[in-house]
C-alpha cells in the first residue's frame, strides 16, 4: 500500500545523479504526477559514494526504506552492490558495467570485489548490464553517462519516454540537447535488449 | 530559480489562481518563500544544509533587494537586524553552529525586538551528515523567547518561509526557520506564488529605550518580551501550524520531517497532532493529551515537544526519548518511525522488510580532490614535523585526517586557539595548526592576535584557496568578488597576520615542494607565532575558469612499483598490477612528479 515507484539512484560525487534526479522530477510534472526525492549534497559528494531517491506519485516523505525499491539505478558497479539491500524482492538493476576503485583500496590495501563477485552478490535480482561509459562516448560525450543509465531505465519506468526525452531537452545546457539526446536514445536500445531477455 | 527553469502552471481549485508547480530542491522553494514576501536584505554565512537559499538569490538578475555573504554568522546577524530595526524584511542564513556564532546578538534581538520582519534560517543536521554536532536549533528559540517554524515537508517550508516575515512583524520579534538537512535536500513537486515586486526603503528612527540595552531599558523590554509570549502561542495554532485530529484512544504527536514519515505509517484509529511552531500552546497542547490513555511523541534530536507534552500530560502514559523509547540522536526514516511505534504497542499501518546491507565493500568516503592544494601542504607537514601535533579546522581539509595530519577540530576557528592552548600547555612536540581562508576571516584572526600576543609557540598554515570550497565555492573576501559578482578588492592575509603581530609570513605555492619544505623548516626553526600562507585556487574553480594544466602519466617501464606516490592519496593515482597508474581525473597539479623518486611520471604526450 506504499503507492509510490521508487527508484534509487547511486553513484560517485560528481557523475550527474542531481541532474538525473531532475530530469525525472520535471517529467513527474510534465506528466502532472506528484514526485519526491532526497540526494546528498555538500562534503559528502567530493568523491564519495551519494545516494538520489525519487518517488514517482509520492505525496508524503522523500525517502525510500530499505528493502521496498522498484528499481536501482547504479553508475557504479561497486556502489550498486552496496546499496542492494533498498531492492524490494525481485525489484531490478540498470547497472553501469564499470567499476571506480575507491582511492582508500590503494592506499591502505583493503579488499574490493571484482566484477564477477559483484554480479553472483546481485544475482538474485534482475540486472540489466549497460555499458554506459561507451554508449555516452558514441553519444559524444562521456559525461552524458547518465542520461545513457536513464534511456536504459526508461524500458521499466512508469514513465512516458516521451515525457522523459522532453525533459531531458528541458534540463541539460543547450549546447548539448543533442548529444543527450543520443545518449538517452542508445541507452533505451541497450534496456531493450534486457526487456526481451537477452541482456 | 536557475536550477529547474521550466515548469507546468495549473489552476489551484483553493485559490482561483494560477499557480507554478516545480520540482524542486528544499532550499530552492524556501528562496522562492523569500521572493514572494518579498525580503529586502539578506545575509548570512554558508553551511550545509543552509547554503543554497543565499547561492540561489544572490545570482537572480535584477534582484530588488541586498544579498552578502558575511564573514561569519554573528557578523550576518546584526547586518541584518540592523536592517529589520530601519523597517525591511531581513532573512540571515547559517547551518546549526553557526547560530552558535550567531547568540550573542540573537539573544537580545528578543527583548529590542523589530520593526520589519527578520526570519533567522537556521539548518539543522540530524546524524551530521556534515557537522560536527546534532544540536538542535528549537532549543535556542525556547532560551531566546522567540518564535520558531520547524517545516515537515518541502512545500510547508516554502509556505512557512513566505509568512515567517509578517508573523515576525506581527508580534516584533526575530522569528527562527529550522529546516533539517532532509527538508534543504530533498526535493518535491512545489506549489509556488507569485515573485512580489515591492521593495522597501529602510530608514532608522531613533528609540533609545529600545536599541540601547542599557540595564534601565533592558528591564523593561525583558518584561515586555515576556509578556509578548500568550499571544504569540495562540496564534501559532490559529495559523494552523500546530493542529491535530482525534481518532481514538491513542495519540503520535510528532514534529518535523518526523512527522511526515509518522503519516507513512499511522494507522487510521490513532489520534494525530502536528506540531510545526514554536512555543506551544499549553492549554490546547492539555486538551488533546487527555482525551487520550497513550500518547507518543515522535521528533529528532532534542525532546522539546516531549518535555511539553510531558508538562501538561498528568496521568497519560507519554513514550518518548524519556522513557527510552525513542533515540535522542541520528535521524528519523519510516523505518525507524515504524519500529518506535511498534515498541510502543501500536501496530504501523505499513510493514518494513529487515534490510541488510552486503558486507565487507571497501568504504567510498569522501575525499579531497585530484590536484586539491591541501594535499601536498599535508604531506610536506608531515615530512618536516614528524612528530608534529595537528590541530586544524571546518572545510573541505578536515578531510586531511584521512591522510594523517589532522588531529583536532571542534568548531570554526579553533585551529589556531587550540594550538596556542596545546603550546602553552606545557606540551613540546611542535604544533602546525591548518586553516581555510574563510575560516581565518570568520573566527581564526582573533585567536591568532590572542597567540601573538601572548608568546604561544606554533605554526599556523592558511590553506588559502580563495574560496569558501567545501559548501560550494561561495565567494569570501579573498576572493576578489562579493556574493552578487561584483569585483570587490581582495583583503591581504599577509597584512592581517603582520597587523596581528606575527613577524613571520611566507606565502608559498603549495604546488612547489622545495618552497613549502623550505617555508616549514625556517618556520620550524624560530620561536613564537609562524604564519606560512599556502596559496592555490581550489582546483574545482580553476577548472571552471578554464585552466588546463595538462595531464600526467607514468612510464610503467621506469616505475619501480615503489608506492611512494600510491600513498601521497591521491584518486587520480592507482595502482595496477603493482605499478602505478594516473587516470582522468588527473588535474595537472604535478606534485607526483616531485615526489616519484625514479623521475617515471612526465607530462602525457598526446596520443
Amino acid at each position: 500500500m506504499k503507492g509510490s515507484y521508487d527508484i534509487l539512484m547511486v553513484g560517485i560525487g560528481g557523475q550527474g545523479i542531481i541532474l538525473a534526479s531532475n530530469i525525472l522530477g520535471e517529467a513527474c510534472l510534465i506528466e502532472g504526477r506528484s514526485v519526491k526525492g532526497a540526494e546528498t549534497h555538500g562534503m559528502a559528494q567530493r568523491g564519495g559514494s551519494v545516494e538520489g531517491h525519487i518517488r514517482i506519485d509520492g505525496t508524503l516523505g522523500p525517502l525510500i526504506p530499505p528493502g521496498t525499491a522498484d528499481i536501482l539505478i547504479a553508475f557504479d558497479m561497486l556502489e550498486g552492490l552496496r546499496y542492494s539491500h533498498y531492492l524490494a524482492p525481485g525489484g531490478r538493476i540498470i547497472l553501469n558495467s564499470h567499476m571506480v576503485i575507491p582511492t582508500s583500496v590503494f592506499m591502505q590495501g583493503a579488499k574490493v570485489p571484482t566484477e564477477q563477485e559483484i554480479l553472483d552478490g546481485l544475482a538474485h535480482h534482475p540486472v540489466c548490464s549497460v555499458d554506459a561509459d561507451r554508449l555516452a562516448a558514441e553519444s559524444g560525450s562521456p559525461l552524458s553517462q547518465n542520461v545513457v543509465m536513464l534511456g536504459a531505465a526508461s524500458r521499466f519506468l512508469p514513465l512516458k519516454p516521451e515525457s522523459l526525452l522532453e525533459a531531458v531537452g528541458r534540463l541539460v545546457p543547450k549546447k548539448t540537447v543533442e548529444i543527450n539526446r543520443k545518449a538517452f536514445e542508445a541507452g533505451r536500445n541497450a534496456g531493450e535488449r534486457c526487456q526481451t531477455g537477452n541482456p | 530559480m536557475q536550477a529547474c527553469e521550466s515548469n507546468v502552471t495549473k489552476q489551484n481549485p483553493s485559490r482561483g489562481e494560477l499557480m507554478e508547480r516545480r520540482y524542486l530542491l528544499g532550499n530552492e522553494a524556501i528562496a522562492h518563500g523569500c521572493l514572494e514576501s518579498p525580503v529586502d536584505f539578506i545575509t548570512g554565512y554558508p553551511g550545509t544544509p543552509s547554503s543554497e537559499v543565499i547561492d540561489l538569490l544572490r545570482i537572480l538578475p535584477d534582484a530588488q533587494y541586498y544579498v552578502e555573504w558575511s564573514v561569519n554568522e554573528k557578523v550576518a546577524l546584526e547586518n541584518a537586524l540592523a536592517a529589520a530595526w530601519c523597517g525591511l524584511r531581513s532573512l540571515c542564513t547559517m547551518k546549526h553552529v553557526g547560530l552558535n556564532v550567531a547568540a550573542d546578538p540573537l539573544m537580545t534581538s528578543a527583548y529590542t525586538g523589530v520593526t520589519g520582519g527578520l526570519v533567522i534560517m537556521s539548518g539543522d543536521d540530524p546524524f551530521a551528515h556534515s557537522s560536527q554536532n546534532e544540536q538542535d536549533s528549537r532549543c535556542y528559540a525556547l532560551f531566546a523567547k522567540i518564535p520558531c517554524l520547524d517545516p515537515g515537508s518541502i512545500q510547508e517550508a516554502h509556505d512557512m518561509m513566505r509568512d515567517a516575515f509578517s508573523l515576525s512583524e506581527q508580534f516584533g520579534l526575530p522569528v527562527i526557520f529550522r529546516p533539517t538537512t532532509r527538508i534543504c535536500h530533498s526535493k518535491g513537486d512545489i506549489e509556488l506564488g507569485d515573485v512580489a515586486k515591492r521593495a522597501r526603503i529602510g530608514e532608522f528612527h531613533r528609540n533609545p529605550q529600545q536599541y540601547v540595552v542599557i540595564p534601565a531599558h533592558t528591564r523593561v523590554l525583558h518584561k515586555k518580551l515576556n509578556e509578548k509570549q500568550a499571544a504569540v502561542k495562540s496564534a501559532l495554532v490559529e495559523k494552523g501550524y500546530n493542529h491535530y485530529v482525534v481518532r481514538g484512544p491513542t495519540a503520535v504527536v510528532a514534529s518535523g520531517i518526523a512527522a511526515t514519515y509518522v503519516q507513512e505509517v499511522l494507522p487510521p484509529d490513532v489520534s494525530f497532532m502536528k506540531i510545526g511552531a514554536y512555543p506551544i500552546d499549553e492549554e490546547w497542547l492539555g486538551e488533546f493529551i487527555r482525551q487520550h490513555e497513550k500518547v507518543l511523541v515522535v521528533e529528532e534530536l532534542h525532546p522539546v515537544v516531549e518535555e511539553a507534552v510531558r508538562q501538561v500530560a498528568g496521568c497519560v502514559t507519554v513514550h518518548g526519548k524519556k522513557d527510552g523509547k525513542s533515540p535522542y540522536e541520528g535521524e528519523f526514516s519510516p523505518t525507524a518511525v515504524a519500529a518506535i511505534m511498534k515498541s510502543c504497542g501500536f501496530s504501523p499501518s505499513r510493514e518494513f522488510p529487515a534490510a541488510i546491507p552486503v558486507a565487507g565493500l571497501p568504504a567510498r568516503p569522501p575525499i579531497l580532490c585530484a590536484g586539491c592544494m591541501h594535499r601536498p601542504v599535508f604531506y610536506t607537514m608531515k615530512k618536516v614535523f614528524k612528530d608534529g601535533i595537528f590541530p586544524s579546522d571546518i572545510g573541505c581539509y578536515t578531510l586531511g585526517l584521512q591522510l594523517g595530519a589532522v588531529d583536532t577540530t571542534i568548531c570554526m576557528g579553533a585551529s589556531v586557539t587550540i594550538g596556542s592552548g596545546i603550546s602553552h600547555s606545557g606540551e613540546e612536540r611542535e604544533v602546525v595548526a591548518t586553516i581555510g581562508d574563510s575560516t581565518f576571516l570568520h573566527t581564526g584572526i582573533p585567536g591568532l592576535l590572542n597567540a601573538v600576543y601572548n608568546r604561544a609557540r606554533m605554526v599556523l598554515v592558511i590553506l588559502d584557496n580563495r574560496i569558501t570550497a567545501m559548501t560550494g565555492h561561495q565567494p569570501n573576501p579573498t576572493t576578489g568578488l562579493n556574493a552578487r559578482g561584483e569585483s570587490s578588492d581582495p583583503v591581504s592575509l599577509e597584512a592581517i597576520c603582520r597587523a596581528c603581530g606575527v613577524s613571520f609570513v611566507e606565502t608559498v605555492d603549495p604546488y612547489d615542494l622545495v618552497s613549502l619544505t623550505t617555508a616549514m623548516k625556517s618556520a620550524r626553526d624560530r620561536p613564537g607565532v609562524k604564519v606560512i600562507i599556502a596559496r592555490q585556487p581550489c582546483v574545482i574553480t580553476a577548472r571552471r575558469a578554464g585552466v588546463r594544466r595538462g595531464r600526467f602519466q607514468v612510464d610503467p617501464e621506469t616505475c619501480t612499483a615503489c608506492g611512494l606516490c600510491v600513498k601521497f592519496g591521491c584518486p587520480a593515482i592507482e595502482r595496477i598490477d603493482e605499478k602505478a597508474f594516473i587516470n582522468d581525473l588527473c588535474s595537472g597539479c604535478g606534485v607526483c612528479v616531485q615526489i616519484c623518486p625514479s623521475g617515471a611520471i612526465g607530462k602525457e604526450v598526446s596520443r
